[in-house]
């Protein structure tokens, strides 16, 4: 009997960027063409692409029209993307602003938490629609972390 | 995001140009509902085939405005909605309060 175990190889990271930036809103399309960028080097189709600008645009305005509502115009965000050799493509938002006390609510399908600005509350619902995983981590007035996955058809 | 507007007879066409995300709607839509008002229309077209990227905050735009055209008793339809804006709405549902009109059925 063999004593070697046939282990899952772990994925590996083959590609990687950060990108910090100020937490204004001309700077969303600004991070969602840079995503799209790295993304591409996955030769992604044009309808994947546009999913992967429409999620990240979706966590980015969030930093700039919830995390940092009460920053008067201070604060950032920070866009870490990796590639793995498996064809996944990973991005991660995050901001040190106010956090979230209830994840789960502010998850829910037209949930709001500016029903004064004319939101339609569906940025999540959005991010986990056009994403294979979405993973929210916040910490009230620490901040938000998300993350976005996703495979696409080619491989490294 | 820019947009132009026309008017023939009762109805007023909103033709709106580039990317429809927080920054574009929140520098259009004032601008928006004042030639809304001023005009009083029966019907508000958005015309959105040049819209090359739409994502929540574009949906939050759309609802906005139907909501101001019900303010002066106008009815809104969307025109030849660009790929991007069809499937966020469709997604949102907002294709079924929202008539959509479009030269060729898909």
């Amino acid at each position: 009997m063999s004593a070697v175990k046939e282990r899952k190889k772990a994925a590996k990271a083959v590609e990687s960027f950060t990108l910090t930036l100020a937490a204004k809103s001309s700077n969303e399309g600004f991070a969602r063409t840079i995503a799209a960028a790295f993304a591409a080097r996955l030769d992604p189709t044009v309808e994947e692409l546009a999913d992967i600008k429409t999620a990240v645009s979706e966590a980015v305005t969030n930093c700039v029209v919830h995390a940092y509502k009460n920053s008067r115009g201070k604060g950032e965000i920070r866009i870490k993307g990796q590639i793995f050799d498996d064809g996944r493509v990973v991005f991660e938002i995050k901001d040190k602003g106010c956090g979230m006390e209830d994840v789960e609510k502010c998850l829910q399908p037209l949930y709001t938490g500016d029903p004064e600005g004319e939101r339609s509350g569906m940025g999540f619902t959005v991010m986990e629609s056009f994403c294979d995983k979405l993973k929210v981590r916040s910490k009230p007035e620490k901040g938000t972390t998300v993350v976005l996955t996703k495979r696409l058809g080619g491989n490294v | 995001m820019r947009f132009t507007h026309k008017t023939t007879k009762d109805t007023l066409t909103l033709s709106l140009t580039g990317e429809l995300d927080h920054h574009g709607a929140a520098a259009t839509r004032k601008a928006m509902d004042a030639v809304i008002l001023e005009q009083q229309p029966k019907k508000v077209v958005l015309e959105l085939k040049d819209v090359h990227f739409c994502d929540s905050s574009g949906l939050g735009l759309l609802m906005g405005r139907y909501k101001t055209a019900l303010t002066v008793g106008a009815v809104l339809t969307v025109k030849e909605p660009s790929p991007p804006v069809a499937r966020i709405m469709k997604l949102a549902g907002l294709d079924k309060l929202i008539k959509t009109e479009r030269s060729v059925e898909v």
